[in-house]
């Protein structure tokens, strides 16, 4: 099977930020206008927008794609709505893909605004109505709650420690330093993360991703307008996506086999046999500490369990053989949830057109990958690009 | 790869008013099990991607797509939402067979609209939070303006609306699944409430609730199985503008560009010749009518007396809605696009039963997403 070549073009990043004054329209205005100036594009030039927001429960804005439209380009064109939880910033561009690949059209503007804010006092309230509303919901479950469970049966299932997870939130947060969007970025050591507030044991606050607003853009092209619009187009190489059962409770939590289910899709698609050769820097989703090295697991970049060594060997590190998160991840940079997933496939972007600043990873990386991940422990979402080379 | 993609199954529940005896999780595995038994493929090996049509706010229920793969046979399998239309969905399917990634997509959408208790407030949550929603007014008041500004623009009256919704419950009677089948006349229409003038109670469509699947294949797969396809000739979406401000009233942009993008694609330079019915939204009386003039089957101002002609009768030259419609089956929130799919494909397929038209070969559907928006989509659809 061939594919229609599709690249990434251009990309544009809002500050993330805990309360935006912007709305949700403006965000994504702001974000897709710096994608089009990015690479010398006006939205005359689109042919396609595909935008994207987790749960409309946060802004209590129904059918948000529609309050988003205008912002982001969408009026007078063909506008749709992809959507899989915090799945959702790297299902967009595998969406946008399918524009561009399909033949029918050119270009895509890819839009992914996130506005957490506005839900008071705390997110975390339309969090619960994430749940099954007979069996789950009367529990009051916590979002946190759900993901303390599968952080304490992988810490179990492979004999990992805190101290070993807390790597993770050091390094993202130190990566994010030097991201101009971040939001807390930050030098801290082991010793802080589990000195933070516990939350719900095992997680602590210095484990988890902030509450954020923000938005991200990217542009897509098909290859004969690439080559007009830029010497440097990444191609995308691989999608995957993939969904696990409703019942979560069900799973073994160890293991997510659901982004593993996505990786393959998209590996069989760009031809990569051995990931962990053949990719260069990775940005797999990282709300929750625990959650880099399950990923990172997830797509076969090291063996079920192995994560950890990898992180405390330095391996993950911006100059280490595999650098994960080199932006700072959604720990130091923010979790405005689609836009957070956007923000990484963004990163590979920059990454792999050596314009990633002082972010930039060494030994010119030709790979890379973003995933996302979301719902009920239940979402994969998986998309390798390429740089021109 | 193959560059022609086809309606290979469907299936669907009744369409009720009420659904207390079954959950949307029911009505989503009885609509794929019809659906894939109509494609005579297992949905466990032969389908390759999943979407559900939905928006949260509708469901009670936010990233409402972790509660869609176990009863459409999607996990562990590609599966998202597309918050949309049915037609979007079908339209993403599209997209996903030509590019490669697919060669089976089943599409789903069902309405639980009878579980909506204040679905008031929650239609009213769709309006622009800053500059609308602070009016503190019915969403409805939207159609209102929109069906004056159409009304002024052609000079019709409301009486050409109410033989649209004489005509499209009247066809209801011979849907089974319809949920409003009426024998009532234009007066009835003319002489019930004002609902939001110049828009009486029998103008706007009533809701229903229902399941769909609809699966869509490559010309491979298509021509593989033993059914019948009916071939996507050409499929287009867009979004008009969304800000009331900036709109202009009494066109149906969105339809106008969809359309475009649709009659593009299958070589359609006159759709009234080429096409020989269509079903078109009718959320509510007026919108037939100005949708029917953005899909370029009438000329404008003139969809209102053709109607009144009879010209859109089921007996008529270019029979619109023969389904009913939602005036006469019921709005299936995002499942309202696939209700109108299913039927141009059954009487493509010649299995509209007591409804069926004759001698069609190729018709139209098309959707719109309801007041505040401005987004809508359309697809062509051929039995060759």
């Amino acid at each position: 099977m061939s594919y229609r070549r599709v690249a990434v073009v251009g990309a544009g990043i809002t500050k993330f930020m805990r309360r935006a004054l912007e709305t949700g329209p403006e965000l994504a205005w702001e974000a897709s206008s710096m994608a089009l100036e990015s690479c010398g594009l006006a939205l005359k030039d689109i042919d396609g927008v595909v935008i994207g927001s987790a749960p409309d429960a946060f802004d209590g804005v129904h059918m948000k794609a529609e309050y988003l439209a205008d912002g982001a380009g969408g009026w007078g064109r063909p506008v749709t709505r992809p959507y899989a939880g915090g799945g959702t910033g790297v299902l967009l561009p595998i969406h946008g893909w399918m524009h561009v690949a399909s033949g029918l059209f050119d270009t895509c503007l890819v839009v992914a605004e996130e506005k957490m804010s506005t839900a008071h006092p705390h997110p975390q309230g339309a969090f619960i109505t994430i749940f099954d509303n007979i069996l789950e919901r009367p529990l009051e479950p916590n979002l946190i709650w759900i993901f303390a469970l599968e952080m304490r049966r992988y810490m179990e299932a492979y004999g990992i420690t805190k101290e070993e997870i807390a790597l993770v939130s050091v390094k993202n947060k130190r990566n994010a330093m030097d991201h101009p969007a971040a939001q807390v970025a930050g030098n801290i050591t082991v010793k802080d993360v589990l000195e933070s507030e516990l939350m719900v044991w095992p997680v602590n606050r210095l484990d988890i991703s902030p509450v954020s607003d923000g938005a991200v853009a990217l542009v897509l092209a098909s290859e004969e307008k690439a080559r007009r619009i830029t010497d440097k187009p990444v191609w995308i190489e691989g999608v995957g996506w993939n969904l696990d059962t409703t019942y979560w409770t069900n799973r073994d939590l160890a293991y997510p086999e659901y982004v593993e289910r996505a990786a393959r899709m998209a590996y069989q698609m760009a031809g990569i046999k051995e990931p962990r050769k053949e990719i260069n820097v990775v940005e797999p989703y990282d709300p929750f500490s625990y959650k880099e090295l399950h990923h990172l697991e997830g797509l076969m970049l090291c063996g079920k369990g192995e994560a950890p060594k990898l992180t405390a060997d330095g391996v993950t590190q911006r100059n280490g053989d595999l650098p994960v998160c080199p932006s700072g991840g959604l720990l130091g940079v923010g979790n405005p949830i689609a836009a957070a997933g956007l923000m990484k496939v963004a990163e590979i972007f920059w990454q792999l057109r050596g314009e990633a600043g002082a972010r930039q990873v060494p030994g010119q990386p030709e790979k890379g990958l973003a995933q996302a991940w979301g719902d009920l422990m239940q979402v994969g979402t998986v998309i390798v690009m390429g740089a021109d080379r | 790869m193959s560059t022609r993609v086809a309606i290979v199954g469907i299936g669907h529940t009744v369409f009720g008013a009420t659904s207390p005896g079954v959950s949307y999780k029911e009505m989503m595995f009885e609509a794929a099990t019809k659906a894939y038994a109509d494609a005579g493929l297992d949905p466990r090996k032969e389908v390759d991607s999943f979407l559900s049509c939905s928006e949260d706010l509708n469901e009670g229920t936010s990233i409402f797509d972790e509660y869609v793969p176990d009863q459409i046979g999607g996990a562990q399998r590609p599966v998202y939402t597309v918050g949309g239309d049915a037609i979007q969905g079908i339209a993403t399917a599209y997209m996903q067979i030509l590019s490669g990634v697919a060669s089976v997509v089943a599409v789903e959408a069902h309405s639980k609209a009878s579980n909506i208790l204040t679905a008031q407030r929650v239609h009213a949550l769709a309006l622009d939070p800053t500059f609308v929603r602070p009016l503190d007014v019915h969403a409805g008041f939207v159609a209102g303006l929109e069906a004056d500004a159409y009304l002024r623009a052609t000079g019709c009256g409301r009486e050409h609306l109410a033989y649209v919704v004489a005509k499209n419950r009247r066809n209801a009677l011979a849907n089974p699944s319809a949920a409003y089948g009426a024998a009532i006349d234009p007066e009835d229409v003319l002489a019930s409430p004002p609902a939001f003038e110049p828009l009486s109670e029998l103008d706007v469509s009533g809701s229903a609730d229902g399941g769909t699947v609809i699966v869509v294949a490559s010309e491979e797969r298509a021509k593989a199985l033993n059914g019948r396809p009916v071939w996507i000739r050409g499929i287009g979406w867009a979004s008009g503008s969304f800000s009331l401000a900036s709109r202009n009233w009494a066109e149906a942009e969105y339809a106008r560009l969809a359309a475009e993008m649709a009659y593009r694609m299958a070589g359609i330079k006159e759709p009234r010749r080429e096409l020989q019915f269509a079903e078109v939204d009718d959320t509510y009386s007026y919108k037939e009518l100005q949708h029917l003039e953005a899909l370029r089957l009438f000329e404008p101002g003139e969809a209102g007396p053709a109607t009144k002609e009879g010209l859109t009768r089921r007996d008529g030259k270019f029979p619109v809605n023969v389904s009913g419609g939602s005036l006469g089956v019921g709005r299936l929130l995002e499942a309202t696009g696939a209700q109108r799919v299913i039927e141009v494909v059954q009487q493509l397929r010649g299995e509209a039963g007591s409804r069926q038209l004759q001698n069609v070969h190729a018709g139209l559907a098309q959707s719109w997403r309801g007041v505040p928006t401005a987004s809508g989509a359309v697809v062509i659809l051929s039995d060759e």
